[in-house]
């Protein structure tokens, strides 16, 4: 760690990390209410419960960029923070709005949009710390070094919170809704995040690998060239069915299948780096969660993506556990895998430390990322079944539920088998090792 | 990666590139609003009481455990088409009274199947909620769902 600013980072991580926490626990619950449906059903509906799983899963990824940008834009720009302190006021007020969120959703109160249904004021309180941060991350840039990594970073998380100003707009015609509602959902998770996602690895492999900085940013701008060329016409993919005209379907199908290139150009682009740069770098579960991140988020995002986005496909499997599964390894392969890499990059930098715990979070990885992937996939064959009874042989959908509930028992074993390898993950990250230990490590003679 | 192509070169690209789609995609949603207020929905149908039972239907959080038009959770039955299977184009009465009745008796609190809460809705939002439901059933959705189990 060179300057004394990204320190701000560490709320950041360890706030991201709370609030991962509590979305995994809420994933389980609403995991265990699937197989068993009269539990909670009078206290805690499973609206509520999902509304949390889903909102505390994008607080904490956003909270990991902030974290993110306040740790890397000091190095790229050679110079410190604007002002750290905004930076701690942001994080507050950031974490209290969250807060008071999920404290209000249990409560009943929320409007009623997925994904938008924080309460007018907290949306509001969203817009304010999207400034604060803005504003002091923009002023940092424009002080220093302009590098491409900083740049894309910062054009992304410009346009985050631009496209966030679409959830304010709410018209009665639920089709115009509809379609509105998506510059926001999807023009962030299909576009600006992956740019997010693109310049932080970008980052990682400059660090981690040793590769030149021009090799690094010219394979940036074609990632990111790709992920919007692609990407917001693949927008399309979502206007099939929702009240928008036919020609959707030609654009979508064209564009959505496009959407894998990007995904795959991250794939070889962390993989030819780290080959062609041959250095040794002692962290290794950070370049365990770089790699492994672009290869799920392939899968995930990619793959899964793909597997149901032609519109002769999606007539049938739109809105069955198929999107269910897809939606939680592209979450968890691109967004929660590229936070991950980035903490356990920084944390030992911004905590003096050698890096530490590394088995215990690599095993954190495998429990993670093998549980993340049978959920998919038991996901993935109940939509199926889903699929051809509901859709094909249109069969009542309560009888279908009845019919794939083994795949849920199955669901809500690898669920907690993510909970189990998040709990070593969050150990590994928050918790140093006994100083015992490491120095008994460190005396042992060379063999 | 080829020589030829040099950084501030693929920076170029980025950002002309970007820009290009964007308008084309900036275009196509015009038009796409255009076409949804003129053609593949019914403005004139769109009464206040549609407008507000879809305040319902958001206030209560229904899209967390329905879909509707295939979005939203999928914990409980699609209901984008549920005025048709529930026979509404035949018999509106009747499919009227019948979602009536059948978010009033909830929570059924049948052992072993899902639980809908009890919204404590009054007639008249009742009412307004399947306006709203009806509304949304007769937009022109390329003809989805498949069929009518939705």
């Amino acid at each position: 760690m060179k300057y004394q600013s990204q320190k701000v980072a560490l709320y950041y991580i360890y706030g991201a990390l709370a609030l991962f926490a509590a979305q995994i626990l809420f994933g389980v619950v609403a995991g265990t209410v699937y197989v068993l449906p009269n539990l909670f059903s009078e206290i805690l509906p499973f609206n509520v419960i999902r509304m949390i799983h889903t909102n505390a899963l994008i607080v904490w990824l956003l909270m990991g960029y902030f974290g993110a940008a306040y740790y890397l834009l000091p190095e790229e720009c050679e110079t410190e923070i604007h002002s750290p302190k905004l930076a701690i006021i942001q994080f507050w007020l950031f974490l209290i709005a969250a807060g008071a969120a999920v404290v209000g959703y249990i409560f009943g109160i929320h409007e009623g949009r997925e994904f938008l249904e924080q309460p007018l004021p907290i949306k509001v309180g969203i817009v304010v710390v999207a400034l604060m941060f803005l504003y002091n991350t923009t002023m940092t840039l424009l002080k220093g070094r302009k590098t491409a990594v900083s740049n894309v970073l910062m054009v992304a998380l410009w346009f985050v919170a631009l496209l966030f100003l679409f959830a304010f707009y709410n018209p009665s015609n639920l089709a115009v809704d509809k379609m509105y509602w998506w510059y926001v959902v999807h023009l962030w998770v299909e576009g600006v995040w992956e740019l997010i996602m693109a310049s932080i690895l970008a980052f990682l492999m400059i660090k981690m690998t040793g590769v030149d900085r021009e090799v690094v940013e010219k394979w940036l701008y074609v990632m990111v060239s790709l992920t919007l060329f692609t990407g917001i016409l693949g927008t399309g993919h979502h206007y099939y069915w929702i009240g928008t005209p036919g020609y959707w379907q030609w654009i979508g199908n064209v564009f959505s299948t496009l959407e894998v290139v990007p995904f795959f150009a991250m794939v070889v682009f962390c993989f030819y780096m780290v080959w062609k740069g041959g250095r040794d770098h002692p962290n290794k579960s950070a370049l365990l969660w770089s790699l492994g991140c672009s290869v799920m988020a392939f899968f995930g995002a990619g793959v899964w993506g793909f597997m149901h986005t032609l519109s002769s496909i999606n007539y049938y499997t739109h809105g069955t556990q198929v999107t269910a599964a897809h939606g939680h390894l592209a979450f968890y392969g691109a967004y929660v895998m590229l936070n991950l890499a980035i903490f356990t990059y920084a944390l030992p930098y911004l905590r003096g430390r050698e890096p530490y715990n590394q088995q215990l979070n690599m095993w954190g990885f495998w429990i993670t990322t093998s549980g993340m992937a049978f959920m998919t996939f038991t996901l993935t064959f109940a939509g199926v079944v889903q699929t051809h009874l509901q859709r094909v042989l249109g069969m009542n959908y309560m009888d279908v539920q009845d019919q794939v509930a083994l795949f849920y028992w199955m669901r809500l074993g690898s669920g907690i088998a993510v909970l189990i390898g998040v709990t070593f993950i969050i150990w590994a990250l928050v918790v140093p090792p006994r100083a015992a230990s490491v120095r008994a490590k460190i005396s042992q003679p060379a063999e | 990666m080829s020589e030829r192509l040099t950084k501030s070169a693929a920076r170029n690209i980025f950002y002309g590139g970007t820009i290009f789609f964007l308008v084309i995609f900036l275009g196509l949603t015009l038009h796409s609003h255009n076409y949804i207020v003129n053609e593949s929905t019914n403005e004139d149908t769109l009464t206040e009481s549609v407008v507000a039972g879809k305040h319902i239907w958001e206030r209560n959080s229904c899209i967390n455990c329905h879909t509707l038009l295939g979005e939203g959770a999928y914990f409980a039955p699609e209901l984008g088409n549920v005025w048709v299977r529930y026979g509404g184009k035949d018999d509106p009465e009747g499919a009227r009274d019948m979602l009536k009745a059948w978010m009033q008796a909830q929570p059924s609190g049948i052992e072993g199947r899902r639980q809908m809460p009890q919204f404590n809705l009054t007639d008249r939002e009742l009412d307004e909620l399947v306006d709203f439901l009806k509304w949304t059933s007769e937009i022109d959705t390329q003809n989805w769902p498949p069929n009518e189990a939705g």
